[in-house]
């Protein structure tokens, strides 16, 4: 007999329900694959870190729960202090096992998050340029039931690799005490340690039967080797479509809209005189700018088109930009909702993300309506995307790594443009106010509702998730140093830093720690040394920050 | 600030250019300063090239080069990319009618040679019409392209008129492969017609043969600055240098994405729902009771197809749900195989869309497709969103869909190759599943009925769509209901 149906009434999906009690619904096709471990192959300062990250904030944003695990850092957790590159060498015995013990830490901490904590993907973040060490990590693989997909980086190009290491190496723990040069030297007969065994995967013979991607020279050429299932294959796209040119993006709102001065939901209303203003301002600021190429994108919606024309330069319009769909609740004011659809509004209250409104969408649903711009995003330079709060959100969580959770309660404030320009690791943030007045349309959650898990997010669901931290706590017996506290480069990145509006020039964190009364907020995502602090610094600077 | 007079005119608020609605698309279009909308066609189609790309095929006969250039060309068509094939075998059997043996190939063949040159310029030169004067975006060269030289007579080409170039190679050597192919697709070509099937294969491997000697395949070295992507062994693996845009950048992940294992793709609509017998239109009832008895009718059906994997994928509606239930295995839902959102319309009968939006009604028989329902969607809205369904589609094997009737048309338009024009109006009955096999360039279309009656959903164009017609004449065409 078929089953009844009955409908969440947060998602407003339909589910069979089993002896009454409903099950959980399928939402997300094509993703019931055995968990699968990403492993990194390549020399060091290929950038394997910079694309295990970002392929992780992907695909965390994509809601497929992803994490990374670095082998460098376990390393770092066993061995405290480095000393030079001879713990490379191949002949150093002593840290040939340390090293092999800390990938199998790592392997063991990638085997309980896949099955044990719900994680899809894991990435393998180490350099596994030896046939016996990719070995040893398939037959894991095949213990475990995971599938394996190498991605490989291979890069000859001698400024590639010193502007590599110029931006992430030297500032690393492990230099913390060196000059730059120093720093820099060590770090290449780091390099030499590896070259002599490097194995690099073989198309031909020895490797033909993996699943992998040979990334050349920076995404000038791919050689992509049986691709097995639907998430090889988008990563294997998102791979072949980002790049590392130096750019921004700009995100911002429309201006301010008739229907946003009278409080109410979506529609499809023109600027007000005040919107109309800030869209004269965005066009001198984007002339200020200076910016080579730039694109400008819209929704297909008259107040995002009406900001666009006053900038006097092509744009291009994006119906997946449109704002969320708010189904019956399309141009009311919260107050009319809260009359009409009491129920509907708590609920949303309850899970911002996953609410979808009667007849209209949700947050989830604008995760995957964003996705190709998203990509296309990727792929450009300077953008300018001009768009809505929700929509707005869900970019700016991908570039900002945000979770489901924090996702909905972004604060994207109208007349205020963020630049985003992407640094080492992670993403700088510079939020410029165009001096225009503006209704505020910000609902923050509201106090009384409890926060906590929410009980949907689980396996296969579409739930963007901030990327885990790395794993570090190494399980090794035979190494008794003492585990230290250390801020690593990605919690870093969750850093929030207050700064005065017009701030420029290299920041000074004592300078900022005087500013008090700040109408600006700065997020600033970077690893250390974009601070130019050091590590002891950033340590008290969160110390403080956080109390 | 340092401006011109001429933008200063531009810049000011009380200047910015008016925004119209235009009434079919439901697209706000600048005006321009005559007080006429512009022209909006370009600014919809976002991040496409800016200027028109040519795609070159490379590699020995055989190898599935017509194949990969029909499929590409209705992928690229479907998602709204005006493409077309040039295959210059086609032009050289224009040009010789009567086929004698591989000789013709044979490099020392001064007359044959010659021949093959003008059949490949004369391509050329439909290529460049099409791309500049009939509005093509893309244009898929096919042919064997097999020499450096003749690839860089096709580069020169392009680089004067102002074309992107990127090649596709497909390389082979399973002798399995290439021997399926020729079955498959060279016996039934015009050049065979008078020969048995061993007369036949020995002559084209002969062909083949007279390519090998010449064949120079894309080079990573001495190609390093080509945009191409090199299909090996079947989509095994691939190589991929310098993709240069966002056209290059979907065509790459739609070839990683296409296979040719055979199998099928059922295709159907939910059972009858409740709405369906009221004539109303969209909504998200549940299955009336021939409905469900269709459900179950379903059930037998994939029972004794005996299908292998057989994947099964419905909406997130509940008439496609509860279809589904009755089957009794695995499903997934997919909110983008939701039917088409008629906004305003939604719930309501034909007859009374007639006569609160008459206007509205008489447009969309106008261009069925690319009108939008006021805060709803278009056929073409429709096609952008199911775009990940059909490469989804392409990555498995044996798939069941549920759907609706007009995500049915638009799935249904990708495979058969339907225009913009016959999408919306491709019949697609209740109780009634498509069985598509993919065959040599096309596909097989077996239509089962399950013998379950159900009401007519199919509302025909009438033959005046004009606003001022009267209410009888919109309502012409509807189909019957309670």
């Amino acid at each position: 007999m078929p089953r009844e149906l009955t409908q969440n009434r947060i998602q407003k999906i339909w589910i069979p329900s089993k002896d009454d009690k409903p099950s959980m619904p399928r939402t997300c096709p094509h993703l019931a694959n055995p968990p699968t471990v990403i492993v990194m192959v390549g020399l060091p300062a290929r950038g394997k870190t910079y694309i295990s990250r970002k392929l992780t904030r992907y695909l965390n944003w994509i809601g497929i729960p992803t994490k990374v695990f670095n082998v460098g850092e376990y390393r770092r957790e066993a061995v405290k202090h480095y000393s030079a590159y001879d713990f490379f060498k191949s002949d150093n015995e002593d840290a040939v096992k340390i090293r092999q013990q800390c990938a199998l830490a790592a392997l063991r901490d990638v085997k309980n998050y896949l099955t044990e904590e719900e994680g899809q993907v894991a990435v393998f973040d180490a350099t596994n340029t030896t046939r016996e060490r990719r070995d040893m990590i398939l037959e894991f693989g095949a213990e475990n039931g995971f599938e394996i997909f190498f991605i490989e980086s291979v890069c000859d190009d001698p400024n590639v690799i010193a502007c590599n290491i110029l931006e992430v190496k030297v500032s690393c723990p492990d230099y913390q005490d060196c000059n730059k040069t120093d720093a820099m030297d060590d770090f290449k007969k780091r390099i030499e340690c590896y070259r002599m065994n490097y194995q690099p995967l073989d198309p031909d013979q020895y490797d033909k039967n993996l699943s992998f991607i040979k990334v050349i020279d920076v995404g000038r050429r791919f050689l992509v080797n049986r691709i097995q299932d639907h998430i090889q294959s988008r990563i294997v796209y998102y791979l072949m479509n980002i790049h590392v040119q130096p750019r921004s993006i700009y995100l911002c709102r429309h201006g301010e809209s008739q229907q946003n001065m009278q409080g109410r939901l979506g529609g499809d209303s023109g600027l007000s005189t005040r919107g109309r203003k800030f869209a004269g301002a965005l066009a001198e600021f984007v002339e200020e700018q200076n910016l080579k190429d730039l694109k400008v994108w819209t929704s297909q919606m008259r107040r995002s088109i009406q900001t666009a024309e006053a900038l006097n330069v092509p744009y291009e319009q994006w119906k997946a930009l449109n704002e969320i769909d708010a189904g019956l609740c399309e141009e009311m004011t919260y107050e009319d909702v809260r009359e009409r659809f009491p129920e509907e509004f708590a609920l949303r209250d309850q899970d911002k993300y996953y609410y979808r409104y009667p007849s209209g969408e949700s947050y989830q649903d604008l995760v995957q309506r964003v996705e190709p711009v998203i990509m296309e995003m990727e792929r450009q330079e300077n953008v300018l995307v001009i768009c809505h709060q929700a929509v707005m959100r869900c970019l700016l969580a991908y570039f900002l790594d945000k979770s489901a959770d924090e996702m909905p309660y972004l604060k994207c404030p109208l007349h205020t443009v963020l630049k985003l320009t992407p640094v080492a690791y992670g993403c700088k943030v510079e939020s410029i106010s165009l001096n225009v007045d503006a209704v505020n349309t910000h609902r923050d959650r509201p106090e009384e509702v409890k926060r906590g898990p929410s009980i949907l997010i689980r396996r296969n669901s579409v739930t963007p998730l901030t990327s885990p931290e790395p794993n570090k706590k190494p399980r090794m017996e035979g190494l008794d140093d003492p585990i230290i506290r250390e801020v690593t480069p990605a919690q870093l990145t969750l850093l929030t830093l207050r700064v005065p509006k017009h701030f420029r020039g290299p920041l000074n964190y004592r300078l900022l720690m005087q500013q008090e009364n700040v109408s600006h907020i700065f997020w600033l995502l970077a690893s250390n040394q974009t601070l130019g602090l050091s590590l002891g610094d950033l340590l008290k600077l969160t110390n403080q920050m956080s109390s | 600030m340092n401006v011109t007079e001429d933008s200063t005119e531009q810049c000011g608020n009380s200047l910015t250019r008016e925004l119209t609605q235009n009434p079919l698309k439901k697209i706000w279009v600048p005006s321009s300063t005559n007080g006429l909308p512009e022209r909006h066609i370009s600014q919809r189609k976002v991040c496409m090239t800016n200027c028109p790309t040519l795609i070159v095929t490379v590699g020995l006969p055989a190898r599935g080069k017509t194949y990969i250039s029909k499929k590409l060309t209705r992928y690229l068509n479907w998602i709204d990319v005006p493409t077309k094939e040039f295959n210059v075998g086609q032009y050289r059997r224009e040009c010789v009618k009567i086929y004698k043996s591989f000789e013709f190939f044979q490099p020392d063949n001064e007359e044959g040679l010659k021949i093959r040159k003008q059949c490949a310029l004369a391509a050329l030169n439909d290529v460049r019409q099409f791309l500049t004067d009939e509005g093509g975006q893309v244009a898929v060269f096919d042919a064997t392209n097999t020499t450096r030289e003749r690839r860089e007579t096709i580069i020169r080409f392009a680089e004067q008129n102002g074309f992107k170039v990127f090649f596709v190679e497909s390389v082979c050597e399973d002798p399995d492969v290439i021997a399926e192919n020729i079955v498959q697709v060279k016996l039934g070509s015009p050049d065979y017609i008078h020969c048995n099937t061993e007369e036949a294969v020995a002559d084209f491997m002969k062909r083949i043969k007279c390519y090998e000697n010449s064949y120079q395949p894309l080079d990573e070295e001495l190609d390093r600055d080509l945009s191409f992507i090199k299909i090996i062994d079947v989509g095994r693996r691939y190589l991929v240098n310098r993709v240069q845009d966002h056209i290059q950048s979907r065509i790459v992940y739609y070839l990683m994405n296409i296979h040719i294992t055979p199998r099928s793709i059922y295709l159907c609509r939910h059972g009858e729902s409740d709405l369906n017998i009221k004539g109303r239109i969209g909504g998200d009832s549940g299955l009336s009771a021939r409905g469900k008895e269709f459900a179950k009718a379903l059930r037998q059906f994939i029972q004794s197809q005996n299908i292998r994997d057989l994947k099964v994928w419905t909406s997130q509606m509940k008439r496609t749900i509860q279809t589904a239930e009755a089957l009794g295995v695995p499903y997934e839902q997919w909110k983008a195989l939701n039917e088409i959102d008629a906004g305003v319309c939604e719930e309501l009968m034909y007859e009374e869309i007639q006569q609160r939006y008459p206007q509205e009604f008489a447009l969309r028989d106008q261009d069925k497709y690319r009108y939008r329902y006021p805060k709803g969607e278009s056929y073409e809205d429709l096609v952008q969103r199911l775009e990940p369904v059909i490469m989804e589609l392409e990555r498995q094997e044996n798939v069941l869909v549920i759907c609706h009737q007009a995500v049915m048309r638009c799935l249904l338009a990708y495979f058969l190759d339907k225009t913009a024009e016959e999408l919306p109006y491709l019949k697609c009955t209740l109780h009634t599943v498509l069985k598509l096999t993919p065959m040599a360039y096309g596909c097989k279309v077996e239509s089962v009925c399950l013998n379950v009656d159900a009401v007519n959903t199919h509302r025909d164009r009438p033959s005046n769509v004009d606003v001022s017609r009267l209410p009888e004449e919109a309502l012409l065409t509807v189909p019957d209901h309670h």
